[in-house]
């Protein structure tokens, strides 16, 4: 097993490795989210019975690793006013999908883009990308400009809009 | 929402940092104090503007492994085979959406190998072709949603 530092340094790394039993009871700590008090890490680090010097540590260690994706607000996008989501969906060559998906990933309107398999004929499509508008115009719009970034490597594309939840339980860790 | 809770939400979407006092240090950037700073991200959780505040996890990282599945389903038959979908636990979201392939869930299981026999019981419970679209690359920036 590669040390977890290693790993940081390697995107695609495989998943899993760096976390233990410890870790995990942090985790289930701070999923549903960080305490507001001052001293927040103390908090967590007093609910699972370690030093706030070890839950600060680990969580440093966790950041880097990419296990922790970041530390903040996650604003939900309706309440802010972003009403329409659309996954947009493109077929673009696979030998340039890496360069392009980080070019629309970067977007400032692109929440998320990811390199997805075809499943030829049915489903052409290699490119994910989620855009954010506060109507569908304004989706619309934004795929006029991810089109025009793409130029001739946009073979064919379409928006797929959310119509309802279906379910909605969270990704839920177990300690 | 107020200029400074405006300031909050477009400032602190990442980067909240790891300290003795981090709601301190956060506060003085934004040139609030500490307890104006957590009172009120009290409020913007309260009242739905934020859904959380804190870490946020890379699931894959964690051990387990998650996919994305799609299916096309007539409309017809639409409703039976939501809630044979819904019923497994490995969903974890499962949304509608204006396509063909109009059901997109979200599949989260424990093990790489879970996935694949999940979409097959999935398969056979609901008589439909379950498309596994799991991610090969991420390109992820992470979104700054303006407030």
């Amino acid at each position: 097993m590669r040390p977890a530092s290693a790993q940081a340094a390697v995107p695609r790394s495989p998943p899993a490795a760096g976390i233990d039993a410890i870790d995990r009871r942090i985790v289930a700590a701070t999923q549903a989210g960080l305490p507001r008090v001052p001293r927040p890490y103390h908090a967590v680090a007093d609910e699972i019975g370690i030093t706030a010097a070890e839950v600060m540590r680990r969580s440093r260690h966790m950041l880097d690793a990419g296990i922790i994706r970041r530390i903040g607000a996650v604003p939900n996008h309706y309440a802010l006013g972003y009403r329409a989501n659309g996954m947009t969906v493109w077929d673009v060559p696979d030998d340039r999908v890496r360069e392009l998906g980080r070019i629309i990933g970067a977007l400032d309107f692109v929440s998320h883009a990811y390199h997805r398999p075809r499943h030829p004929p049915d489903w052409p499509y290699n490119l994910f990308a989620m855009v954010h508008g506060r109507d569908r115009a304004e989706v619309e719009e934004k795929v006029r400009r991810i089109a025009a970034f793409l130029g001739d490597n946009d073979r064919g594309h379409d928006v797929l809009y959310s119509t309802r939840i279906l379910k909605k339980t969270g990704l839920r860790i177990g300690q | 929402m107020d200029a400074t809770d405006r300031k909050i939400v477009n400032a602190l979407q990442g980067g909240f940092p790891v300290s003795e006092r981090p709601y301190a240090e956060a506060a003085t950037k934004l040139g609030i104090g500490e307890d104006d700073l957590i009172r009120r991200l009290d409020t913007l959780l309260s009242d739905g503007t934020l859904t959380r505040f804190g870490p946020m996890y890379h699931a894959e990282r964690l051990g387990g492994a998650l996919t994305l599945a799609a299916m096309r389903i007539p409309p017809q038959d639409f409703e039976r085979v939501a809630e044979t979908v819904n019923r497994f636990p490995e969903v974890a979201h499962n949304y509608a959406r204006t396509h063909d392939f109009n059901m997109w869930f979200v599949l989260a299981t424990e093990t790489p190998e879970r996935i694949t026999e999940v979409i097959g019981e999935i398969e056979r419970a609901t008589g439909y072709r379950v498309y596994n679209m799991p991610k090969l690359e991420e390109f992820y920036v992470g979104l700054r949603f303006e407030a």
